[in-house]
């Protein structure tokens, strides 16, 4: 049985794998992967998911000449609306080892790999004081062996996994933008700001593994803790925050919506023009750092733009994000420097991405149901 | 006396718009002098330099008439004591005019603003406006003040920024930090762990005759964080006081305003707290 991950949204389903423990780890040594992420490239024939009746899924990897190797085993299919290009996932024995270089060139994703140096030392003892911050937290989606983790006792925790994830590239070219987003403030933003924030991430991550296993999704929604955030909150949704981001713009973008999402905004917000009114108006009127959004709210059923300040997202409160603006400083002040008033309306006029949101608007319908559907009577 | 109706003239320069008026709530009439008198300069549409020169003239009488009749204090933009760019290497001039001409120019008319609405909401009995005007009203007072306070707290080097302090602020530091280098770490750390925006503070408690290092976020001013707690050193970490120069490497930004920093003011204001 084969399953084809080629989703026609742009987006390819987050897979989360752990290590195999009931086999020996010689490949993880050898390697140096036990867990990393993958983006699946949409619409390609590059991967495939295998079960049989005996094994768990395995991902396997098409190469040139349609050799397939099968290298890892799947244990998580995130199917969830947001759809984050993250794949995380882990060596184990049933394929031939593949050098992480030619895994970068096929995935075209930078890689962030657990080097020696990391590995547990007298770490563990530390940990016992904030196992209670953390164990209170709602457990990740789906179920693992309980030889690989054995719950609440710090030093019995299996030591050499850790969730890793990695920098996502937009995409387009850096230079794309111009003149509306300088060259110099995507390599900034997204070299710096945003690869600063996965790397923290990442190193809060593998400290401890206790947030092994959640999703980016997941991992945001649990560290927010309800309002009183854990640390790693800001990191992984700054992580998050920047990728809707650049999906959210496009060379060439601006001008309006089309089809579905035109329609909507026209009936909540009672014309386009009233929209853009209200978007700019929210993003002049925030005070300090934060986001606007045009959000789907899951309750209320119709589209409202929310902001929100530094680090949070709308998918803390369970809404759907379909577009998004960085009201940052850093988005914005290389090229326009404290002219928020003009950055926003460059931003509508000429940056947005409306496909992106056409596109996010249709996955989202698939969660929450906007209305009777039209059907015609014969 | 002048009875001038409200005269608002929108002026499109350059694809932005801006608005002139004679409102009572502009800020000092000099500095709208000077304001004006650039916009005439710039402006490149012949008739309506006409009618922004003849409005400069007639409206500042109004306003100061006005400004009497209600009583009500406007805020003007502080000058600073040295030039923009006498704080080179540590902060560029650049920075320093856009902070100072755009950022706290900003900060001052919204809060003339929001004091404007909020005089008239009390005077109509309209609370719940009152209290919306709330969150404006401290940040934008709170960013006047705070910044206020900052270009106090900067020096250029010839003038003893960045010598440390001697006297009483000096040996009370050495008493709860250890060392002005153990000081400045701290504040360091606070200030780069500071999420988005915010400022970091050197403070000392005048009740409980402490130093203190506070954060606050966004513009909210030193005494949200304790009532007693007066300021004596305040640095602004957000982004627009040093990303055109450092970049997102806000470390970089904190340990090199060390150097420019006015210690003496910090000292005046101690030994007034503290004698």
């Amino acid at each position: 049985m084969d399953m084809d991950l080629s989703f026609g949204l742009g987006n390819g389903p987050m897979v989360l794998v752990r290590p195999n423990y009931k086999k020996k780890h010689d490949l993880l040594k050898s390697t140096r992967i036990t867990s990393t992420l993958i983006r699946i490239k949409p619409q390609s024939q590059r991967c495939i998911i295998v079960t049989t009746r005996t094994s768990k899924p395995h991902l396997g990897l098409v190469l040139e000449f349609y050799s397939i190797v099968f290298l890892f085993e799947v244990c998580l299919v995130d199917m969830s609306w947001s759809c984050s290009n993250y794949l995380c996932l882990s060596t184990s024995n049933t394929g031939s080892v593949i050098s992480y270089n030619e895994l970068t060139r096929l995935n075209s994703c930078k890689f962030a790999c657990v080097s020696e140096g990391q590995r547990w030392k007298r770490q563990d003892l530390n940990r016992a004081s904030n196992i209670l911050a953390y164990s209170s937290l709602k457990p990740p989606s789906f179920k693992i062996d309980i030889g690989q983790r054995r719950k609440d006792h710090p030093l019995k925790k299996p030591r050499n996994i850790s969730a890793y994830y990695s920098l996502k590239p937009p995409s387009y070219k850096f230079d794309a933008l111009e003149p509306y987003m300088s060259q110099r403030t995507l390599e900034v933003h997204w070299g710096e700001h945003h690869r600063g924030y996965v790397e923290t991430l990442n190193k809060y991550l593998a400290k401890d593994d206790i947030l092994y296993g959640y999703t980016l999704d997941e991992l945001i929604r649990v560290t927010y803790n309800n309002g009183n955030p854990l640390p790693e909150f800001n990191v992984a949704a700054q992580v998050w925050n920047h990728d809707f981001f650049w999906e959210s713009m496009q060379p060439g973008g601006g001008n309006l919506p089309i089809l579905g999402l035109l329609q909507q905004i026209e009936k909540d917000f009672g014309s386009f023009s009233n929209f853009r009114e209200e978007f700019i108006e929210s993003a002049l009127t925030l005070f300090g750092s934060g986001w606007v959004w045009l959000v789907l709210k899951r309750n209320e059923k119709r589209l409202a733009i929310a902001t929100t300040t530094n680090a949070v997202t709308p998918l803390v409160w369970d809404d759907i994000p379909l577009l998004s603006l960085d009201m940052w400083e850093h988005a914005y002040y290389l090229d326009y420097k404290n002219d928020k008033a003009w950055y926003a309306n460059v931003f509508m006029d000429h940056l947005v991405s409306w496909n992106a949101a056409l596109a996010r608007m249709a996955r989202a319908q698939a969660f929450v149901n906007l209305g009777e559907p039209k059907i015609p009577v014969a | 006396m002048f009875n001038k109706s409200f005269i608002l003239l929108r002026v499109k320069l350059q694809g932005s718009t801006n608005f002139i008026g004679a409102h009572r709530s502009l800020p000092h009439r000099y500095q709208n002098h000077t304001q004006l008198c650039r916009l005439i300069h710039t402006t490149k549409h012949n008739t309506i330099q006409m009618a922004l020169r003849s409005l400069a003239n007639a409206k500042t009488l109004a306003r100061v008439c006005h400004q009497h009749i209600r009583g009500l204090q406007t805020f003007t933009l502080p000058d600073l004591d040295y030039d923009y760019g006498a704080l080179e290497p540590a902060i560029s001039g650049e920075i320093m005019q856009l902070h100072h001409q755009k950022h706290h120019q900003t900060y001052i008319t919204n809060y003339n603003k929001a004091l404007e609405q909020l005089d008239d909401a009390i005077a109509k009995g309209d609370a719940s406006t009152a209290v919306k005007l709330q969150s404006a009203i401290k940040f934008n007072g709170g960013g006047h003040v705070n910044h206020s306070i900052f270009w106090k707290n900067l020096a250029p080097v010839r003038e003893g920024g960045g010598e440390p302090p001697h006297g009483s602020l000096g040996w009370a530091i050495d008493q709860h930090f250890g060392s002005m280098e153990k000081l400045t770490a701290k504040m360091n750390a606070e200030g780069a762990a500071v999420q988005g925006s915010g400022w970091v503070w050197l403070a000392v408690d005048k009740e409980l005759k402490r130093l203190v290092v506070e954060t606050t976020a966004n513009q909210d001013p030193l005494v949200t964080k304790g009532a007693s707690l007066v300021p004596l050193v305040g640095i602004d970490v957000w982004e627009h006081a040093y990303y055109l120069q450092y970049k997102n490497v806000r470390p970089d930004y904190l340990k090199n305003i060390w150097k420019v920093i006015n210690w003496k003011y910090a000292s005046k204001v101690y030994e007034k707290e503290c004698p």
